[in-house]
């Protein structure tokens, strides 16, 4: 009896939560892992609007190190959290930053792309996604250790889906963490980098 | 006892039938396009393309043309915004054809994307023809859950029904070759 109640139960959960929505690209080849719906929100922010963006140097998947304080007085910065390389949302989400390349440019912004993920994969994962404009830096060793400090890292090691916007002073203008499940739209970005 | 088997029916039965997991596969050739409703282009230039009278909402079927290829895209998908200039040189070559223009039209979906989405796309890739938003996947889930980009020959018949004579997931390739697959799959030389 409570076993057939587990069961029962376990199916139910599974047939509800499904996959995300969305389109794949043919670009991946169906090589897309699909964890199926997540946990919109697993984490808890450790940073906030007005205050300052805390620092970090990461290894890019071109070579070298990227600080986020290579851009203070010079540039604004959008930090684009993904949750991992080879999931759905997270891999067409940075292709669709290639559409508005001229906006962050009028924006005097630069985009840094980040994951969890190690450079191997990465440079595999994004050299499916054509050329990037911008920088994709890797938060591997120690594991999530930016994400973390940005209060953005799940439970299960990998990252929010989450847009920081610092402006040139180093201040942190807009935060969003979004449904992990989600792709955010380009137009919610734009409007920010607007207020800037 | 009676009370499980009626949980089982109810999780076995209704679950499923609310929520659908299997992705529907798009129409196939010799298939009829389903009815999906479209919002018209904002420019009266792309409605006009399109042979639509006025804004709102619109079907395939209304499309003045005989022959719609469909271009089922994502602005966030590589490949389709590596293959834009191959789709404009498409467009430009049944323009420039005088026996194919107005016979043969390319309209996009912009499968889960915005109204600024597919402007942003249409601006970067300087797309000539119209790209339809389809934020929340309404259209893209009644036309078949493809990989993007998707193409679909859609050629009315003598009744004016819409019927697929194409369907084909991934880049077109040559242009030119394409557009000559695409006469022969229509039977363009019958159309008037």
């Amino acid at each position: 009896m409570k076993k057939f109640i587990i069961g029962v139960s376990i199916l139910t959960a599974v047939l509800f939560l499904g996959s995300a929505a969305g389109s794949e690209s043919d670009s991946f080849e169906g090589n897309v892992y699909d964890p199926g719906k997540l946990k919109p929100r697993d984490s808890a922010l450790k940073v906030r609007v007005g205050g300052r963006a805390p620092d970090f140097s990461l290894p890019s998947v071109r070579g070298g190190r990227i600080a986020l304080s290579d851009f203070l007085g010079k540039k604004n910065v959008v930090l684009s959290f993904v949750p991992a390389a080879w999931t759905p949302v997270c891999s067409d989400q940075w292709p669709g930053y290639n559409v508005i390349q001229d906006v962050f440019e009028a924006h005097d912004a630069v985009l840094l792309g980040i994951t969890v993920d190690n450079i191997p994969s990465l440079f595999a994962w994004t050299s499916r996604m054509g050329k990037l404009w911008f920088p994709v830096l890797s938060d591997f060793r120690p594991h999530g250790a930016v994400a973390d400090r940005y209060g953005v890292l799940r439970s299960d090691g990998t990252s929010e889906r989450a847009l920081f916007v610092i402006d040139k002073k180093g201040i942190i203008r807009f935060i969003d963490v979004h449904d992990i499940n989600k792709r955010p739209k380009l137009e919610d970005l734009v409007r920010q980098l607007d207020k800037l | 006892m009676r009370k499980l088997a009626i949980v089982a029916f109810l999780v076995f039965v209704m679950v499923p039938a609310g929520f659908p997991q299997q992705a529907k596969a798009p129409p196939a050739p010799g298939a009829d396009f389903p009815k999906v409703v479209l919002t018209a282009p904002d420019t009266r230039s792309e409605r006009s393309y399109l042979g639509l009278s006025g804004r709102g909402k619109f079907d395939i079927s209304q499309i003045k043309a005989p022959v719609v290829i469909l271009e089922i895209l994502s602005i966030y998908c590589p490949y389709c915004q590596n293959e834009a200039p191959n789709i404009n040189e498409l467009y430009r070559m049944i323009e420039a054809d005088a026996n194919l223009r107005g016979k043969i039209v390319i309209v996009g979906l912009g499968a889960g994307n915005s109204a600024y989405e597919a402007g942003a796309f249409k601006k970067k890739y300087s797309v000539p023809f119209p790209i339809i938003p389809d934020p929340e996947f309404a259209a893209y889930g009644q036309i078949g859950e493809v990989r993007t980009p998707h193409f679909i020959g859609i050629r009315k018949t003598s009744e004016g029904s819409p019927r697929v004579f194409y369907s084909k997931t991934g880049a077109i390739g040559d242009p030119a070759e394409f557009l000559a697959k695409i006469k022969k799959a229509a039977g363009i030389k019958e159309l008037k």
